[in-house]
């Protein structure tokens, strides 16, 4: 009597966890494994035969010339992308803060607006993007050439393309940081104000560089890694308005993942840029936990 | 000091802002005023054929219908698979428990992409590409939801569901009739989470279908855009006001549950 019972609590729980674990198993970690494999392979999609190269892959992506640009873009977007959203997200994040004492309404409203772009559809707003910076018909370029100043072609010069990239992933991902900013800033206690003005800390930028800034550590750190996860992996822009071009000028890791993959069908190249970026998501992701850890430490 | 502050801040709104009033600016604009080398911030006259010619030039009303099926699909899978086994995690005592939690926080180290390949060479072989299922299934497994219903259910009185036991309910019904309701706050949260991400993506359409009438409403104005020969720009912006529309209104309706959910844990694994 107690064996059939214990065995049918085993098949409660197997009724229970069973299917989240299969669908784990089938659609996160095999996948992962066979990428893995895959990444040492010459397999084509399609292909009924694959030779093991070893690193071979990996060799290609770090010395050919295309795949060394779609690590360097990734890495100028991400060097570009997270000290502007964070920086602009803190300078917005004070003034929004300071703004809500006195006028709160106009603080939420402006808040929402900073928002906006997170919640958008980031396909739908790279089309409204490139109109704005269309050569010709562009209200950028237009304004430029109206007050005689030089309107460069945003998203098709070579030199300039991965920083359009940048400025319009900066674009949305300040009102996520600022959002994560406020939250920190209304966690720091009013009286280390009060006590910092007692110890000759007055002026505005004092009482920044003696209170606000080291109270916030935590929360700046986990802001970098969040807005450094969220840059790597950056597509959709790439997707929408370059597909990589010109001449590989705006290539970044997922999009080259995505082309070589499943445009050119090198399913064992395209494996070895999936784990390249899988190594660095890891590293950040782990870097978040034990920042998050920390945060929740500190209260 | 304080104007000025005040001033900069709503210019830097003036800025983040533009797009969305260029667009929809666009969208209301006769296609000569659009074309004209004098640009105007506004239209002179709203032209409301633009949204017409949206609906009938691409099937637009079928990729919101797609993004429907898609994100709803997903969404449902997702809870089905996930409260059973984050109430299981929370609470019952099984063997392999530990485990399987291990599993779970291994998984939040996964972005999708890198799971595409495989699960598109299955896909592949089953026959699979283009159908809904190849739109919806990679997703069913969310581990990142399993995490928030877990914590969750984790802080609810062993002692509720004991009664409910003493009761003569079925752990079935424990987890649908007890703890999924009373763990609406993480539903809404997690909801919120998985129809954005999956409304807004465009890596994995891109890659598992390529018949524009399973074209969710992202891949679809990229159908659009690569259509037209650059003389329908009207008519793309307001296909891509129509897209972004519902998201923003949710968000302004919902702002607070949003902005708290992404302040309390950091919400987008």
């Amino acid at each position: 009597m107690r064996l059939s019972r214990t065995a049918r609590e085993r098949a409660t729980d197997l009724w229970l966890a069973g299917p989240a674990t299969l669908a784990m198993i089938g659609l996160i970690f095999a996948p992962v494994a066979i990428v893995a494999v895959l990444s040492f392979t010459d397999y084509q999609f399609g292909a009924l035969t694959f030779r093991w190269i070893g690193w071979e892959n990996y060799a290609t992506l770090f010395t050919d010339p295309i795949g060394r640009k779609a690590v360097t873009n990734t890495l100028i977007y991400v060097a570009v992308v997270i000290p502007f959203a964070m920086g602009l997200a803190l300078v917005v994040a004070l003034g929004l803060h300071n703004l809500a004492a006195r006028f709160p309404r106009i603080s939420a409203t402006l808040r929402a607006a900073y928002f906006l772009p997170v919640a958008a559809t980031l396909v739908a707003m790279a089309l409204a993007w490139q109109m704005l910076l269309h050569p010709s018909i562009g209200l950028v370029n237009q304004t430029l050439g109206g007050l005689g100043l030089p309107a460069p072609d945003w998203l098709s010069d070579r030199g300039l393309v991965i920083y359009t990239l940048a400025a319009i992933g900066i674009w949305q991902s300040v009102g996520y940081n600022m959002v994560l900013f406020l939250a920190g800033l209304a966690a720091i206690p009013p009286d280390l104000y009060e006590a910092a003005e007692v110890d000759g800390a007055t002026k505005g930028w004092e009482r920044f560089w003696t209170v606000t800034w080291p109270m916030l550590g935590p929360t700046t750190l986990f802001v970098a890694v969040i807005t450094a996860t969220q840059a790597f992996r950056v597509f959709e822009t790439v997707a929408t308005l370059t597909r990589g071009g010109p001449a590989f000028a705006s290539d970044t890791l997922v999009y080259a993942l995505y082309r070589e993959g499943f445009e050119y069908f090198k399913a064992g190249y395209a494996s070895a840029i999936t784990m390249v970026f899988f190594v660095v998501m890891v590293a950040l992701t782990l870097a978040q936990f034990r920042v998050l850890e920390r945060r929740v430490h500190y209260r | 000091m304080r104007p000025l502050s005040l001033l900069a801040l709503l210019l830097g709104a003036a800025v983040v802002l533009l797009p969305f009033f260029w667009m929809v600016s666009l969208s209301l604009k006769p296609a000569d005023e659009i074309f004209s080398a004098r640009v105007d911030l506004l239209p002179s006259r709203l032209a409301w054929e633009n949204y017409a010619t949206a609906f009938t030039e691409v099937p637009l009303a079928r990729f919101l219908m797609n993004g429907v099926i898609v994100c709803g699909g997903i969404l449902v899978f997702q809870v089905v698979f996930a409260v059973p086994c984050a109430y299981a995690l929370a609470q019952r005592r099984f063997p392999g428990r530990t485990l399987l939690f291990g599993l779970v926080l291994a998984g939040l180290l996964v972005p999708f992409h890198v799971t595409a390949i495989p699960i598109f060479l299955g896909l592949a072989e089953l026959r699979l590409l283009n159908t809904y299922t190849a739109l919806i299934v990679p997703f069913v497994a969310s581990v990142f939801g399993i995490f928030l219903f877990r914590q969750f259910f984790a802080a609810m009185p062993a002692e509720l569901f004991e009664a409910a036991r003493v009761d003569g309910l079925s752990e079935t019904a424990i987890v649908w009739r007890i703890a999924f309701p009373l763990a609406w706050p993480a539903a809404t949260a997690f909801a919120v989470f998985s129809v954005t991400a999956h409304w807004n993506d465009l890596f994995w359409p891109l890659i598992a279908t390529s018949d524009p009438a399973l074209a969710t409403p992202p891949r679809g104005i990229v159908y659009f855009r690569d259509a037209e020969a650059g003389d329908d720009v009207g008519p793309l912006m307001a296909a891509s006001v129509v897209v972004t529309t519902p998201l923003i209104a949710g968000f302004l309706l919902a702002q607070r549950r949003v902005t708290q959910g992404i302040a309390t844990g950091g919400l987008k694994a």
